[in-house]
């Protein structure tokens, strides 16, 4: 498990160091160590109860790390309050005041900014119009259905303007259109404003759309940090290749650079620097399993066992002789029974060191 | 609609130990003097003479004073209350409540023995060479009793709204830049108005009834309507004037409490 961080040549805005959390004796958060740049998008992925929301609200001042020193612009505001940091957030679970209307939420952080009455007026406006639902500044909270309260709460933090945007689960309530919708303003926003976002989700597909640099955690400790594309493509480990997005992963053994043994034969790969002999955990995107109808002529065979039409692709799963069940997610469809070849470019098997304490 | 029979005992007793008292105290208050079954209003006209709308007025003001001084002494309790750990917030509430269980008079009375010309205060005040104050019969010595006797009746309701108070509201203020005390204005005290609200009723309605604390703690200077009443009840038998003094007292019960529920905007439906 590497702890790279990405380079430090952009303006840095927030930087954890080694930050230690435990919460009566018990560690949620190890070796914290990220930096986050000026206007970066960065998104914190993991699965549930990994420590995404506790990161956030140690950035945000809700939260006090056990040990490590949270830096905001250069300096260390381990004990500033919650309320002299310029961070805003969007909760996970909304915390919008009940007993203000839709207008005075959005308007609580100018109204204490004691921003002029025209000002706030024409602010609110725009960010009511920002997460479209213009109209409604009357409308009571407790009248609102979820998305339309977690949008309210999106709009109550974007309108004053931030540095930094605190985003937990932001999207989590609304339906996929809505969704899309949202992750497309908040990215056009984040780039016309110039404000940081620390985004977290547990969905990896908006992971890997919306932002600049992805977090992978996983109990409390990060796994990786790197592009979208990065991340993908070149995952450092069995959990982040499992995590984000599908992956086949099987046993193999590294033979020599770029030759290794799985499934009962050998393949030409990419990968070098493994000890010979030494056993590697072998990962592959169910997309870049090739197959033909000719099983003969193809690296492997193996049977249809199962078909589920997923919209663009279909997914497959093929048992091979020996045993094991391959995914493939193909636009060409082979029907339940078919005997089929499946062939795998030397680029498309990522070779990765066996996890000494299982994952 | 569907008839919930479950209700019918409870109507029942509604009808026997409420409504019918009331209706004889109603018809008392207009019966006409020297027998018969003939109505007069000569016994609420009594009630609008000068002498007793002072003590009407007496009766207001003392226990207003004593509301809002509860208000302001029981708000910070009930926030310790509900800021305190769950185990401490039990033994706390235990050390708050069990005066209580001690009778209300004999509390009045210790309050009695403590604030006499030579009661123990004036006693400790003596070793320092400080002349004995008079704090007993004073609307001093009044208002101490009510406060102290009533002031739990604020705690609770108030402590109640807050304890249920989402954690993560404050949070959010915070986010939004407010400090502790913007975060108290503009979102603690609004949600906290129910309980508020509740509280003052609470205090408001026996100490503007209340005849045992006036009667120890004032002696017989401070009459109040609830000494009023009793004596018309119990010396000097005018049944009628007390009654239309008890229908006077219920009609301001029922109007301050009119008032308060109407400023009360919000509504705690569902939110709290
Ligand atoms: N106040 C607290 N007291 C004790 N344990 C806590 C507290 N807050 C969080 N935890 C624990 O810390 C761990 C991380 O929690 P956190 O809320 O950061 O997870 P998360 O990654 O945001 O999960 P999710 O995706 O479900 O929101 C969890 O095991 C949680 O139970
Ligand atoms: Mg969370």
């Amino acid at each position: 498990m590497t702890q790279e961080n990405q380079g430090k040549t952009s303006q840095e805005m927030i930087r954890l160091v080694d930050i230690h959390k435990e919460f009566e004796g018990e560690t949620v958060l190890q070796r914290i160590n990220l930096s986050i740049a000026k206007n970066e998008f960065v998104t914190l992925l993991g699965p549930s109860g990994c420590g995404k929301t506790t990161t956030l609200r140690i950035i945000g001042g809700f939260e006090h790390p056990t040990s490590g020193d949270v830096m905001f612009d250069g300096q260390r505001i381990n004990d500033i309050p919650a309320y002299q940091r310029k961070v805003n957030t969007v909760f996970q679970r909304y915390a919008l005041f009940p007993h203000l209307n839709v207008y005075e939420n959005i308007a609580f952080g100018l109204h204490i900014a004691k921003k002029d009455g025209k000002e706030i007026k024409a602010k609110v406006k725009a960010a009511l119009n920002l997460v479209d639902m213009p109209g409604f500044e009357k409308r009571p909270i407790r009248s609102l259905s979820g998305g339309q309260q977690q949008r309210v709460a999106i709009a109550r933090a974007v309108v004053n303007e931030p540095k930094v945007l605190l985003l937990d689960e932001p999207l989590a309530a609304l339906d996929l259109k809505m969704r899309k919708e949202m992750q497309l303003e908040l990215k056009n926003m984040q780039k016309q404003l110039g404000i940081t976002f620390v985004f977290v989700t547990h969905d990896q597909e908006e992971a890997l759309t919306m932002s600049d640099t992805v977090v992978v955690m996983k109990g409390g400790v990060i796994q990786q940090i790197g592009s979208p594309i990065n991340i993908y493509n070149e995952p450092q480990n069995v959990f982040v290749a499992d995590f984000i997005g599908e992956s086949i992963i099987l046993e193999g053994r590294f033979l020599e650079d770029c030759l290794v043994e799985f499934a009962g034969r050998t393949f030409p790969c990419v990968d070098k620097g493994f000890a010979p002999g030494e056993p590697v955990d072998v990962v592959i995107r169910p997309e870049d399993v090739d197959i033909s109808a000719d099983p003969e002529s193809a690296m492997l065979q193996a049977t249809v066992t199962s078909v589920v039409f997923k919209g663009v692709h279909y997914e497959m799963l093929a048992e091979t002789a020996a045993g094991q069940e391959w995914m493939i997610h193909s636009t060409t469809m082979a029907p339940p029974g078919q005997t089929i070849g499946m062939s795998l470019k030397p680029d498309n098997i990522h070779l990765m060191k066996k996890e000494v304490q299982g994952t | 609609m569907r008839r919930n029979w479950s209700l019918y005992p409870y109507i029942l007793w509604m009808v026997l130990f409420t409504i019918v008292p009331i209706l004889l105290v109603l018809y008392y208050s207009l019966l006409a003097d020297g027998g018969g079954f003939s109505l007069t209003l000569s016994h609420y006209a009594r009630v609008f003479e000068p002498l007793y709308l002072a003590v009407i007025w007496r009766s207001i003001l003392l226990a207003l004073v004593s509301t809002v001084i509860c208000l302001l002494l029981g708000y910070p309790v009930a926030m310790i209350l509900a800021a305190s750990p769950a185990k401490q917030q039990f033994s706390l509430i235990v050390l708050f409540v069990v005066p209580m269980w001690m009778n209300f008079l004999a509390r009045t009375y210790a309050w009695m023995s403590l604030l006499e010309t030579n009661g123990i205060i004036n006693t400790v005040l003596g070793f320092f060479g400080i002349e004995p104050l008079s704090m007993l019969y004073t609307s001093g010595a009044v208002v101490l009793g009510m406060v102290y006797n009533y002031l739990p009746f604020m705690v609770f309701p108030i402590f109640t709204v807050l304890r249920k108070l989402d954690p993560s509201l404050l949070e959010a203020a915070e986010d939004l830049g407010a400090n502790p005390l913007k975060t108290f204005m503009k979102v603690i005290f609004p949600l906290s108005l129910p309980g508020v609200l509740s509280g003052i009723t609470m205090v408001f309605m026996p100490a503007v009834t209340t005849f045992v604390i006036s009667q120890l703690l004032g002696g017989g200077q401070f009459t109040l309507i609830g000494n009023l009443i009793q004596q018309q009840y119990l010396r000097t038998y005018d049944w009628g004037f007390g009654s239309s003094l008890s229908i006077i007292l219920m009609v301001i019960i029922l109007l301050s409490m009119g008032l308060i529920s109407r400023s009360n905007a919000y509504e705690e439906g569902g939110i709290l």
